[in-house]
């Protein structure tokens, strides 16, 4: 379905606005992007199960008109495994954050990797906690500073989508809230894939990040992603896949579809082993 | 009833489970509960069930809330260790009202403690363990056929108050092998669902719950560990808040006569009584046998479910009797409440036990010979 005309107003909750997000916040166009791909596959939002943690990211849960959980501090992963192996037939997309997903929730994101089970994982990545306040995140870049590393974070960063590789995650993306149709594009790729589908997006928190670090509002943030990284072919999809994502350090950082591979996906392996047998 | 048949505690729980609806298990192992997760990985796959072995114990219940969102029957199993890191989605259980059963089978602590030995000790933190005023229900099964008739119980709770339900025995009913024959049919209650074209997953009347919808059975709505109103988006107006609140205590409390269960044993012309539960009380049904044979007259009052604590059964045998003696393998968790449900009003004698040993019955016989002629 073409959804270039299409009013996303009719997959939100008008009842629930006003939203909590800042200004210059990039979440909301991540979630349009989101809701784009859902539409140009024309699922029913009865079947679609939305399972987010907590952050600024998951409360946007709250604001779409699909079955959506709101659960606790980086399980979602844990949620949406048990509602995918309950109803099979649900399309079900994990939106998380980078600390409630690559912290808190690391190990729970890393097995639902491992499983192949197919969710839909969205990892908003502003490299900071925004909703407690911009503290430092396991995505800060060394150096940056954060509330809690005031003269500057003394830690190196997690590659999400390295870790989601080397998880066993069988589709690896990484898009940009500066390029909300390529997003699109990489959204409606990962609910189409068979399996577990992880796609890393940078947005900005100019609350939080930016103004701690002089980067300026949300237009300068965006802008910034187009400099800080390099897209793997145009449109992504169907271009060559860069295997096992080049490390970033002092280079650009890769975007597109960075991995993808065929392997048992967990729910249907479960189910038809159930029925013929274990092998 | 089947044909009298040599079961384990653990199997009983697992039998329970299924013959109740549960198709749904996700787990860690931890000892001495594992052999409930391993009877459900064998049984689950022949009656169409799920069964997933989790990262961790957090997960585990994390993955039993998604599929009871999905219209399942859940279950998971642990002890100490995992059900003090289970505790986090208990209460999300509890706040967004998701049906469950959560097994432990206690075993010694604090922390690692006696991995392979029994202990009564997670008493309180069944029902405290979790952050925040919240409703629970703890059943406390003393034998292979109770496990059985508990769980099931448990799953019928469960889905009758849209709450976590605690089934909680130790290490020696775990793995005590009883010859036990078992019902055709256990109590099955269906979940609650939703008619009608708009659904609100919270609006409920005061005390009392809202039915509860599946995921993808068509009505979209939104479930939060937030504080949130009938529709269940967030809030944070007082009012609301406050109705929530006391909604979910008193679901529970405004139904305590249909929940509560207590066995009492022999208390018509008890003098004394002893209060305990699970394997202690079976020591102590030996113990008042022992000392009715020396011409006292001891009773036993045996809590079925610990939460509700059965405050009538004890305050009525207060006003009775002129001790309670209170035989549990910890350092007085139950005591405290029997203390408090008696309020003074007659004696409450310790008959204490925390080193990895079940109570045995001539301790509790001991402390009755001692203590019970100087109440006469």
């Amino acid at each position: 379905m073409d959804v270039g005309a299409l009013d996303v107003r009719r997959y939100l909750r008008r009842e629930m606005m006003p939203h909590i997000l800042c200004p210059g916040c990039g979440h909301g166009i991540v979630l349009q992007a989101l809701l784009r791909a859902v539409a140009s596959l024309e699922l029913d939002p009865d079947r679609v199960a939305v399972v987010a943690g907590i952050g600024c990211s998951s409360r946007l849960a709250g604001y779409v008109d699909f079955c959506t959980l709101h659960a606790t501090h980086g399980r979602a992963p844990a949620f949406a495994t048990g509602l995918k192996l309950a109803r099979p037939e649900l399309t079900v997309i994990v939106i998380t954050g980078d600390g409630d997903g690559l912290a808190i929730g690391g190990n729970h994101l890393i097995h639902a990797a491992r499983r192949n089970i197919d969710l839909l994982c969205l990892l908003f990545n502003n490299a900071v906690y925004g909703m407690t306040g911009g503290q430092v995140a396991p995505t800060t870049p060394q150096g940056s500073r954060a509330t809690t590393a005031p003269q500057g974070n003394p830690e190196p960063p997690f590659d999400a989508c390295r870790l989601m590789i080397g998880a066993g995650a069988t589709f690896v993306a990484r898009g940009l809230a500066y390029e909300p149709l390529t997003l699109q594009h990489l959204c409606v790729e990962g609910l189409r894939h068979p399996g577990f589908a992880f796609i890393d997006v940078l947005t900005d928190c100019p609350e939080f990040f930016g103004r701690y670090n002089r980067l300026g509002r949300g237009p300068e943030m965006l802008l910034s992603q187009k400099v800080r990284t390099t897209a793997v072919g145009p449109l992504l999809a169907r271009k060559a896949a860069l295997d096992g994502a080049e490390a970033p350090t002092g280079a650009a950082l890769p975007t597109g579809v960075l991995h993808r591979e065929t392997r048992p996906e967990f729910t249907r392996a479960l189910m038809s082993w159930r029925q013929e047998g274990f092998p | 009833m089947s044909e009298p048949r040599l079961l384990p505690g653990n199997e009983a729980c697992a039998l329970g489970a299924l013959a109740a609806g549960c198709r749904f298990y996700a787990g860690y192992p931890i000892t001495p509960s594992s052999e409930i997760a391993e009877t459900m990985a064998e049984l689950l796959p022949a009656v169409g069930g799920v069964f997933v072995q989790m990262e961790d114990e957090i997960a585990s219940l994390a993955a039993c809330l998604g599929a009871a969102l999905g219209g399942m029957k859940a279950m998971t199993a642990t002890s100490g260790p995992g059900f003090s890191l289970m505790q986090e989605h208990i209460g999300f259980a509890a706040m967004a009202e998701l049906p469950c059963v959560i097994v432990d089978v206690m075993r010694g602590g604090p922390s690692t403690g006696l991995p392979t030995l029994p202990s009564q000790a997670d008493v309180q933190q069944a029902r405290w363990g979790t952050h925040g005023d919240h409703p629970i229900i703890v059943l406390a099964p003393a034998s292979v056929r109770e496990v059985y008739d508990l769980t099931v119980r448990a799953f019928a709770c469960a889905e009758r108050f849209r709450t976590p339900v605690i089934v909680l025995y130790d290490a020696v009913v775990g793995h005590l092998r009883e010859r036990v024959e078992l019902p055709e049919q256990a109590e099955v209650v269906p979940r609650m669902r939703p008619r009608g074209p708009s659904y609100w997953p919270y609006a409920a009347p005061d005390g009392e719950v809202a039915p509860l919808a599946a995921f993808g059975d068509g009505y979209r709505f939104h479930v939060t560990g937030l504080a949130h109103d009938e529709r269940g988006f967030p809030t944070q107006d007082p009012a609301v808040v406050a109705a929530l609140q006391h909604r979910l205590q008193r679901k529970i409390e405004n139904h305590r006569g249909e929940i509560v269960r207590c066995e009492q044993v022999l208390m018509d012309d008890a003098e004394v009584a002893v209060v305990a539960f699970g394997i202690a009380a079976r020591a102590a049904r030996e113990a008042i046998q022992r000392a009715r044979r020396q011409g006292l007259r001891v009773g036993l009052v045996r809590p079925l479910t610990l939460w509700p604590f059965p405050d009538e059964v004890l305050s009525a045998a207060a006003g009775r009797v002129r001790a309670l003696v209170v035989a549990e393998m910890n350092l007085g968790q139950m005591l405290r409440e029997v203390e408090r449900a008696v309020r003074g009003r007659t004696q409450v004698v310790p008959c204490l036990r925390a080193d990895g040993e079940p109570v045995q019955p001539e301790e509790i016989l001991q402390v009755l010979e001692a203590e019970v002629p100087a109440w006469m």
